[in-house]
């Protein structure tokens, strides 16, 4: 390939280990060059890779899971519960009588664990005072840039079921 | 002014050289900034961006991939031009 590899007829070390100075910055130059084209390839395969992921991305599917019983938390009371898996800490809350929200217990800033503060209706992280609103999850003010994810409650008889988790 | 023409063909050859390396360092700038946007959509769950980055990723590195040919080119007809003297 000589397009490709050398179209000298000296070996390939007598290139590469000049004896003038001159040329040595050729070589030198000339391997930057192969140096900074590798790195090139190796971007554009991050790029495939991030799209080959896209393309095969399946959407987690959640289980159902039943939270708490209706009138089993007080109005303004909360419940700590674990979904989907046994290391999602989630924090329900009873905001009306007829009205429950479940959100992850999990901060969006440095994942300390969110609770409900009764006298400013809102969801607030200890660690760095990042605070939520309690009716979407939202963020009112504080470190956290993006809202805690949710958790999609059904209501079964007189069961609260889990079903999904929405995340914003 | 000197003309290209009158230059040595090692000055000539380095600047030809140096030229092309900055804008591979320049493509390369874009493909890194490229990326990290490419992976923070794709983590945000915006799958859309993906394709399209690719496909500016892969043009940006056959333009790499073109310049180095040619910065391997000069290199050689340089130096064996020098050799030949």
């Amino acid at each position: 390939m000589k397009w490709l590899g050398r179209s000298s007829s000296e070996p390939l070390w007598k290139e590469e280990f000049s004896v003038r100075t001159a040329d040595e910055r050729y070589v030198t130059r000339r391997q930057l060059t192969k140096f900074l084209v590798l790195t090139s390839f190796g971007m554009f395969v991050g790029n495939l890779w991030i799209l080959f992921r896209s393309w095969f991305y399946k959407p987690p599917t959640f289980p159902e899971q039943t939270v708490a019983r209706v009138g089993e938390i007080p109005v303004g009371g909360v419940k700590l519960f674990t979904y989907p898996t046994k290391d999602d800490h989630c924090i329900l809350v009873r905001i009306a009588e007829n009205k429950h929200v479940s959100y992850s217990q999990k901060c969006t800033h440095l994942s300390c664990a969110v609770y409900y503060s009764q006298e400013s209706n809102r969801l607030e992280c200890p660690c760095h005072k990042g605070f939520f609103s309690i009716a979407d999850g939202s963020v009112l003010e504080g470190p956290p840039s993006r809202p805690l994810p949710k958790i999609l409650l059904e209501k079964r008889g007189d069961e609260l079921v889990a079903v999904d988790v929405k995340v914003s | 002014m000197p003309q290209n023409a009158e230059l040595p063909p090692k000055t000539r050859g380095l600047t030809a050289i140096a030229g092309a390396m900055s804008l591979i360092a320049v493509l390369l700038i874009v493909q890194i900034w490229l990326l990290s946007a490419a992976l923070e959509s794709f983590l945000a769950g915006k799958r859309s961006s993906a394709l399209p980055a690719a496909i500016f990723s892969g043009l940006m590195f056959l333009v790499c991939f073109g310049l180095y040919l040619f910065v391997d080119r000069v290199d050689a007809d340089v130096r064996h031009s020098s050799a030949d003297q």
